[in-house]
């Protein structure tokens, strides 16, 4: 561990809601170009944990560091331009644009930054950002429907969308929740076949993720939450074989 | 999206500027070719297109643009009063000033967002409003409204003849068709800078921010910029058209400022398309127009108007439809309104669309018949 590259550093983060104790203690260290998956039951803090690094949510203590610099109290937007990009796992598009426009804006976010006033230059004219928006969606498998209105797509569309979005910012790291819940057997295995693609790339990426065969074909490391503590943490192996694991999450059943 | 999409942005700026120069001959037949109600078309025009900037663009509903209305008118009378019978610094500071109220009530208003926002925007107004009639009297002349008087200062124009001045574009008088032009010569630069926005970078992420703002931030804008901006344009479009009514007739009341007004602007743009670009120009033509003939309208016309029905007849239809006409004009508008939310949401470019979609399935309908049997043999 000493000698690579820490991306993201979390140390010591606790969140209470009310009595409930949505995460204790959690420290995690994330290295460049390696996929983790973060995996536990229900209710288990999964999501809290990604609301508290993309600065939605605010932890009681504890630091999340990314690339050396602490994101709490970070806006948003600006932990966004940090890097550090959230791909949502009910989507959230723009449903009254179109699919490429989707794609386009958060293109324009990476191009122009927080805030800019070019409300005289043309959308026809950017054809750079139309080009690179096309190809993402192509990449994803939604080259013919570029033109389509994003809020009357399938779910199974929307979630490759949401991803595109998050792509097409070249994330330092991608946070990926569930990217393949709701979707149908092909499309999953399409989406593994692309972030396989995106981690050749060197994408350093963290998913949350329920289907084992997912987690199995992507992760290099593994980290089990239950009731808001990381119970093990290690290679999809030795995860595998842990009996604290499997009697937690998979309630004992063979993987 | 089925109206035949021009998407050349020069050649839609040029047919709406000759569409607008050429009014007054197209306008004829219906009998709305006159200046003053042109004139009204064209300054309603602008205020309607600048609210939709904030209101199409971002979906955040502003209740108190009559301000910036208001603001214009008062800051054009100064202006007639202290500078010059100049018309153009008197729209220039109208707009400007209009602007900078924009960003105070903007910066506090825009902290919420739905309805609370809504609501602050209506607070604004309506304090404003109050003011204007109470303590600021000085500065507004309170409910005599603000005038021009043989003494004022105008230190541009030098010492005046006998009677009050009248307003004109060095030296061309503003009165009739001269102040229809110059109006509809503000409109036609408005629409142009309307269709910039809709069509640029900055257009499509206020478009984005009206979708779901929520996502805007976690895609790495900060919203709030964004959204005043696209306040302070829209409050700088009311006071250019507040200032443009003082320009034939320089004179500013309070009453320009009250809720009602604000109201006004809202009906217009969701009766003509909310977010579409000729949308809200439709809706003032439409509601204008009405206003002008239904207000005119008395019993005596409308027995004239339904004399060939049997008198008894007549009698029950009369005193029905003139509960509609003359002071009862807002009852009718309130019947319209009502019809376009509940069938049309969209307004009546929502209207426009779904007729030419109508009219194209019909045209293509045996075309498409002939090429099935074409392809059976």
């Amino acid at each position: 561990m000493s000698e690579s590259n820490i991306v993201l550093n979390i140390r010591n983060v606790n969140k209470t809601f009310g009595g409930l104790h949505a995460l204790g203690d959690i420290n995690l260290e994330i290295e460049e170009g390696k996929t983790h998956a973060i995996i536990g039951p229900n209710g288990a803090g999964k999501s809290t944990l990604l609301n508290v690094c993309i600065g939605r949510l605010v932890p009681d203590s504890g630091t999340v560091e990314f690339e050396g610099q602490n994101m709490i109290g970070m806006q948003p937007h600006e932990i966004n331009h940090a890097g550090m990009v959230r791909v949502f796992q009910t989507p959230e598009i723009f449903p009254d644009l179109s699919v490429i426009e989707n794609v386009m804006v958060p293109a324009l976010a990476k191009r122009d930054g927080i805030f800019k006033f070019n409300a005289f230059s043309s959308m026809a004219g950017e054809k750079q950002i139309a080009d690179e928006a096309l190809h993402v969606l192509e990449d994803l498998g939604l080259g013919a429907l570029v033109n389509q209105h994003a809020g009357s797509m399938s779910r199974g569309d929307k979630r490759r969308l949401e991803l595109a979005m998050g792509l097409i910012q070249h994330p330092r790291l991608l946070l990926l929740d569930e990217p393949t819940a709701g979707m149908a057997r092909h499309d999953t295995n399409r989406t593994i076949d692309l972030l396989k693609k995106i981690k050749e790339r060197g994408m350093t990426k963290i998913i949350i993720e329920h289907d084992m065969h997912v987690v199995f074909s992507l992760a290099d490391t593994i980290s089990v939450l239950a009731q808001g503590c990381i119970i093990a943490s290690g290679t999809p192996d030795e995860i595998r074989g842990n009996p604290k694991v499997q009697e937690a999450y998979l309630g004992g059943a063979e993987l | 999206m089925s109206i035949p999409a021009i998407r050349n942005d020069w050649a839609v700026m040029a047919i709406f500027t000759v569409a607008v120069l050429t009014a007054p001959l197209w306008l004829a037949p219906i009998g709305a070719n006159y200046p003053d109600l042109l004139q009204k078309f064209a300054i309603f025009g602008i205020f309607a297109i600048g609210f939709n900037i904030l209101f199409g663009l971002t979906g955040y509903l502003s209740f108190g643009h009559a301000v910036f209305l208001g603001v214009g008118s008062y800051t054009a009378v100064w202006s007639f009063k202290l500078l010059t019978m100049n018309v153009l610094p008197a729209v220039v500071f109208g707009t400007l000033m209009g602007g900078v109220f924009a960003v105070l009530i903007g910066y506090v208003s825009l902290r919420r967002s739905g309805i609370y926002f809504s609501i602050l925007t209506l607070a604004f107004a309506q304090m404003s409003y109050n003011l204007a009639y109470s303590v600021l009297t000085p500065i507004t002349n309170g409910e005599t409204g603000l005038q021009i008087t043989m003494n004022d200062a105008r230190i541009l124009d030098g010492p005046v003849g006998d009677g009050l001045p009248s307003t004109t574009l060095f030296g061309l008088e503003m009165s009739g068709y001269s102040g229809f032009y110059f109006c509809a010569t503000m409109l036609i630069i408005a629409f142009f800078i309307s269709l910039r926005i809709f069509r640029s970078p900055f257009g499509l992420k206020l478009k984005a921010i009206k979708s779901n703002q929520t996502r805007m931030k976690y895609t790495g804008f900060n919203t709030r910029p964004y959204l005043l901006v696209a306040f302070v344009i829209s409050g700088m479009f009311a006071g250019l058209a507040g200032s443009l009514m003082a320009i034939t007739d320089p004179l500013a009341g309070a009453e320009r400022m009250q809720w009602t007004a604000s109201g006004e602007v809202v009906l217009m743009t969701i009766l003509g398309g909310t977010g579409t670009l000729i949308g809200p120009l439709l809706g003032v033509g439409i509601i204008k127009y009405f206003e002008n003939i239904f207000s005119a309208l008395n019993e005596a016309g409308l027995h004239e108007f339904f004399a060939f029905m049997p008198d008894w007849l007549e009698n029950i239809v009369v005193a029905v439809s003139s509960e509609f006409v003359g002071e009862g004009w807002h009852l009718t508008l309130g019947v319209l309104f009502m019809l376009v939310v509940i069938f049309l949401p969209g307004g009546v470019m929502e209207g426009i669309r779904r007729t030419t979609a109508v009219v194209r399935n019909l045209s293509k309908g045996p075309e498409k018949k002939a090429a099935e049997s074409v392809g059976k043999e």
